[in-house]
């Protein structure tokens, strides 16, 4: 049985409160229906998820990878039973997240992407309540409770206030509450955002050794380094729809051939299209607004060849950067977009 | 981070029985409010003691009312503190968890459903608000001295009108709290809240408004009207005033509705 399953799971957010009449005046123009708005579907609905299809095993450590607005949170929030799926079933741990969220509750640890610790109680008290609301005595949880807080090198902080702790502490804090009441699935929304970058390895260790226990480890991340090195597989997503779903290995190999050479110009770049492809060198090239996109095996050589075609085609080049065969290039040739 | 210790095949989950998690949820709030306690009777207790000061007091003894008022004036106090404590005990929390600090996320994932902590919620402030109330009568005694007609042989009926009261205005203050954007907290206070208790019945008898009978029965809608006439009926029974079996089955109505839209809005706020 796999740890988690969904199937066609979707999730419309109703259109925002439409503008007060007399706004309109200040702005005649109605702002039209984002691309995502559904064929049919009402003006202004927001699609966060269009029929997402994943299935995550037992023990697996599962990256969703995904720039912002691809639909990683909304994703999450329903497999964490906060937020209500239009349509479509999720099962987390055997139990269904619409019909049964009190079993799935009982599952799960979550860590959310900003920390909210109880603010009220001090941080050994939240671990400690935090275990009550799973039935956990205190006689059980206070030691449990201390000895992740060593684990997580925050035990000097037990009797502290939460804002005596810096956002790197509040973030373990929240890696402590999720496991104290011993959830086999855990759930972690971007946890690394705003981590300095020793914070992140000594998380990132964390979680490996969290994995190593067995339990099933579901996060969602924008940086590609972070699941490539971390995750068993990886979903990208983006838009709301499920774009590649395999091992970081698979995915890699699946990235177009060669570095990306992004060229930014001052031109339209589809006017230069046809002379770069004709660089000798030159495997893959496409064009979207000002920006043209260029894979080669030896990317550097062909710089400035490439800088020299589109010059001589009057579009000067404002921006240049190279990425080398990865995920992100694989993003980026799936959505045409970079993810950050 | 140390080698771990946690067991290589992990434990199965349990089923929590729902009041176990209640009362743990019970106990963090009374924790909290125990840590807060001189604030919380600060926020609750200032305004009831102004008035007992100017009203029960000083007026008096300046003759600008006669000695009777602090009779009927009494029981009203004690419904103000209560409705007061019962409303911010639960609407401020609310506001402040679903509004920036989304601290109640972690009772949200408590494996119970979603009503029972909203419901958990109401049930601390309805302690909230009777505890307040209890803080009144000596406060009043303090301030007032010896108050003529001041029975306490209902002791029964005013623990029954102060429960029921506290459970209206708890729950009243989950629908405020969860349906009202943070913005405008301040106009729950200027909007709702003031215009309740000076309509409240709470400063003067309901039958006092015989000379001005629209006010009379527009202040009906009111739920506090029921809180202060309950109070008066049971404390000061000389005073004039409803009947307790009215005052009953309107609190128990006005309970029931304000439950009702609380706990569906709480919902609405959790559940995205």
């Amino acid at each position: 049985m796999p740890a988690i399953e969904t199937r066609a799971l979707r999730k419309v957010y109703p259109a925002p409160a439409a503008p007060k009449r007399r706004r309109r005046s200040a702005q005649p123009e109605r702002v039209p229906a984002p691309p995502s708005a559904p064929p049919g579907g009402a003006p202004g609905e927001i699609v966060a998820l269009k029929g997402l299809d994943l299935d995550v095993h037992e023990g697996e450590f599962f990256g969703l990878l995904g720039p912002n607005g691809a639909g990683k949170t909304t994703t999450i929030g329903i497999l964490t039973t906060r937020v209500l799926a239009t349509s479509g079933s999720a099962i987390v741990g055997g139990a269904n997240v619409t019909t049964q969220p009190v079993q799935v509750r009982q599952r799960i640890g979550v860590v959310p992407q900003r920390p909210n610790p109880d603010r009220s109680l001090n941080v050994v008290e939240n671990l400690v309540f935090h275990a009550a609301y799973f039935g956990i005595p205190a006689s059980v949880a206070v030691p449990r409770a201390n000895q992740l807080l060593e684990q997580l090198s925050i035990s000097d902080k037990a009797q502290a206030k939460v804002d005596e702790m810096s956002g790197g502490q509040q973030q373990r804090l929240m890696i402590a509450r999720a496991l104290i009441h011993e959830p086999r699935v855990i759930f972690l929304d971007e946890p690394t955002v705003g981590l300095d970058p020793q914070t992140r390895l000594s998380l990132w260790e964390i979680l490996r050794t969290l994995h190593a226990e067995g339990r099933t480890i579901v996060m969602t991340t924008h940086y590609m380094e972070e699941a490539d090195k971390l995750c068993d597989r990886i979903a990208i997503v983006d838009r709301g729809e499920l774009l590649e779903l395999d091992t970081p290995d698979v995915l890699k190999r699946r990235a177009p051939g060669g570095t990306l050479v992004e060229v930014t110009l001052a031109g339209t770049a589809s006017d230069v299209l046809e002379p770069v492809r004709a660089v000798s060198g030159v495997l893959r090239a496409e064009a979207q607004g000002p920006v043209l996109r260029v894979y080669a095996d030896h990317g550097g050589r062909l710089v400035s060849s490439i800088i020299q075609v589109a010059e001589e085609h009057g579009a000067p080049v404002t921006n240049i950067s190279l990425t080398e065969p990865s995920l992100e290039t694989l993003f980026v040739a799936r959505t045409g977009r970079k993810l950050d | 981070m140390t080698a771990t210790t946690l067991p290589a095949a992990l434990p199965e989950p349990h089923r929590v029985p729902v009041t176990s998690v209640f009362l743990a949820l019970l106990r963090r709030d009374i924790r909290v409010a125990g840590k807060e306690l001189p604030f919380f009777l600060i926020r609750t207790l200032m305004q009831p003691l102004l008035f007992l000061v100017v009203f029960g007091y000083l007026l008096p003894k300046m003759n600008f009312v006669g000695s009777g008022y602090q009779t009927a004036l009494l029981p009203g106090i004690l419904a103000v503190s209560l409705t007061l404590s019962a409303i911010q005990s639960v609407a401020l929390p609310m506001v402040q968890d679903f509004g920036w600090t989304k601290e109640i996320e972690d009772r949200l994932l408590a494996p119970v459903p979603t009503r029972v902590v909203a419901a958990e919620k109401i049930f601390a402030a309805m302690i909230q608000g009777v505890i307040a109330a209890a803080f009144v009568l000596p406060i009043a005694r303090l301030v007032m001295g010896p108050i003529p007609e001041l029975t306490l042989s209902h002791a029964g009926e005013v623990l029954v009108i102060a429960l029921l009261g506290s459970l209206a205005f708890s729950a009243l203050g989950m629908w405020l709290g969860t349906a009202i954007a943070p913005q405008h907290i301040g106009l729950m206070f200027s909007v709702i809240i003031a215009p309740m208790l000076f309509f409240g019945c709470a400063y003067y008898p309901w039958r006092g408004l015989d000379v001005v009978p629209i006010v009379k029965y527009l202040v009906l809608v009111n739920p506090m009207v029921y809180v202060a006439e309950g109070m008066r009926g049971a404390l000061t029974p000389a005073v004039p005033h409803m009947p307790l079996a009215v005052v009953v089955v309107a609190l128990v109505i006005v309970s029931w509705f304000f439950w009702t839209f609380g706990l569906r809005s709480f919902y609405k706020r959790a559940i995205g």
